[in-house]
């Protein structure tokens, strides 16, 4: 999970998909996952043709293949770990397959919305629908600082680990936690000066 | 604990959607009046952190590493209701925007991890921390907080999981719970250790009395906005407003959800939605919705029951030894109040191990 992760697909925005309007993404992307969501077990046939329709969208999207197939790496041992549990109960072979298929194919779409929608433009959808704004904003500001953060994060870990010369197991954790405490710390910091700097710019 | 789409049947994705929801207009409508604006940015900056917190690794056991989850820690820096607020928008845009956790799962997923997991967790460390006094009683609290609430939330999922008929409850549930009660020692751990970091370098965050005459820090001294008379922001305004009837409201939502999905299960009783579908007469037209159809309609298989009773004592015995380990712990964290010196920044932490 990278910054270029992220960003990766919105250099094509010029392409078709990616100039769609992101509510009808969005609406597309949710009436998908419910439809596939609810294909009863008898006819599992339909997930083909739900796959197929997604591999058709993918097309279009420019998105490369190799990316898809790592955020579904990254992700996907979860949905397996959770479905492999249904191996242990009678009839589960099926089960299992069923799940981790209905699994897989719910978040290729939504590794493709996130693929060909800047998040500000969720955002923008979710603002329009008249979400709580202080939902939003906070989302927003979530968006915005993540990886500032998480950098930071990183730069202290660093530092820490440069100053402290005995990894001792103990240690270690007592390290990351400071580096934890002290994230928070810098984290309601910049809370205040951000919204200095909001007023500044005339946020109500 | 993420569930992906397609593990709920739409009846307990429908309920839990709007559990979750009614617990986020609460917290919405609480921190909206309690709030005041220049606390707003906090709140993004806070659900950053949780994001970044969770991508921090702490070595465990070999090769493998954990990372922490983050609700009670969250829950006990900000209030259960900004909490609420930032834990569901966590996991919302670990939904949009890296497919982690359902969206069909959202709310269930909001359910277990913001509500069970933080606003319960919160309870428990309002409620064990009243056992000893100051810091030590916080970081006491904090560890059997942040295991009970992990647990909690587990028992949650697998509840929902079993009611959707997605996995046996036999299964689901030992297991489920049985690994969570191990991720929950790490989770109270890490949960003690930012707190005692916190507390170390700005007690003011967490409530706590400031040692020694003022808070002149050698650090805060090139903080602009930092003064001894005017703390730059204070957790304790948070949770000094926060009102009984929030905490009221969470407390029925999170006993409806759980009286939903595991009462049923961990009780002989019929399921109280199988229940009121019969009697209002769609259960008919719900089971042909249901997207994975029974594979054993009443679970009769004796020796199944044992995990399930295991896993019980397992609890029980976890629970006295997260007790011990908190109790050790907050003495080993909590400095005497007579040997601290009066700078607070100086005061150098033994390791924990």
């Amino acid at each position: 999970m990278t910054r270029a992760d992220l960003a990766h697909g919105h250099y094509l925005l010029g392409r078709p998909i990616h100039r769609l309007p992101a509510g009808v993404k969005m609406a597309a992307a949710m009436g998908g996952i419910c439809a596939i969501v609810s294909i009863p077990r008898a006819h599992a046939p339909w997930l083909a043709a739900a796959a197929a329709a997604l591999g058709l969208a993918a097309i279009p999207s420019r998105l490369s293949w190799k990316f898809l197939a790592r955020r579904m790496v990254l992700v996907g041992p979860l949905a397996i770990g959770a479905a492999l549990l249904s191996l242990f109960q009678p009839g589960g072979g099926k089960a299992f397959l069923f799940l981790v298929a209905k699994a897989v194919l719910c978040l290729f779409t939504m590794t493709l919305l996130a693929g060909t929608t800047p998040f500000a433009e969720m955002l923008r959808v979710l603002r329009t629908i008249r979400m709580p704004a202080l939902l939003v904003t906070t989302a927003a500001l979530m968006y915005r600082y993540l990886f500032v953060l998480s950098d930071e994060a990183g730069r202290m870990k660093r530092a820490r680990t440069s100053r402290t010369f005995t990894p001792h197991r103990a240690r270690s954790w007592w390290n990351s936690a400071t580096v934890l405490g002290h994230l928070f710390i810098r984290a309601s910091e910049r809370a205040e000066r951000i919204y200095t700097a909001m007023c500044a710019r005339g946020w109500p | 604990m993420h569930i992906p789409d397609g593990f709920l049947d739409p009846r307990t994705a429908m309920a839990t959607g709007v559990l979750a929801a009614t617990g986020l207009g609460v917290a919405l409508r609480q921190v909206r009046r309690s709030l005041p604006p220049r606390r707003v940015p906090l709140l993004g900056l806070s659900a950053a952190f949780v994001f970044a917190a969770q991508m921090l690794n702490f070595p465990v056991i070999g090769g493998t590493s954990g990372h922490c989850l983050g609700g009670v820690l969250t829950a006990a820096l900000l209030g259960p209701s900004a909490a609420v607020i930032v834990l569901s928008t966590v996991l919302t845009v670990q939904c949009f925007l890296f497919a982690d956790g359902g969206i069909t799962a959202l709310g269930a997923n909001m359910f277990n991890m913001a509500m069970v997991g933080g606003v319960g967790g919160w309870a428990i460390y309002r409620l064990v921390g009243r056992l000893r006094n100051g810091l030590s009683g916080r970081l006491f609290a904090a560890m059997v907080a942040g295991w009970a609430g992990t647990v909690l939330a587990s028992i949650a999922c697998a509840g929902e999981l079993a009611t959707s008929r997605t996995i046996e409850w036999p299964v689901i549930f030992p297991t489920m719970v049985g690994i969570h009660m191990l991720i929950g020692i790490g989770e109270g751990l890490i949960t003690t250790l930012v707190l005692a970091a916190i507390a170390q370098a700005r007690p003011d965050l967490l409530g706590l009395a400031v040692p020694g005459p003022a808070t002149p820090e050698p650090h805060e001294s090139s903080r602009p906005s930092a003064s001894p008379a005017d703390p730059p922001w204070t957790a304790s305004v948070f949770r000094e407003r926060e009102r009984p009837g929030a905490v009221i409201m969470f407390g029925l939502l999170i006993s409806l959800g759980l009286a939903l999905f595991v009462a049923p299960l961990a009780c002989p009783w019929p399921d109280g939605l199988d229940k009121a579908a019969e009697r209002l007469g769609f259960k008919d037209k719900v089971s042909e919705t249901v997207a994975v159809r029974p594979l054993l309609p009443d679970y009769k298989i004796p020796n199944m029951r044992s995990p399930i009773v295991a896993t019980s004592v397992a609890g029980a015995a976890g629970t006295v030894f997260v007790f011990g380990l908190a109790w050790a712990l907050a003495r080993a964290l909590a400095p005497k109040p007579d040997t601290r010196p009066p700078s607070g920044t100086t005061a150098k932490l033994e390791s924990p191990g």
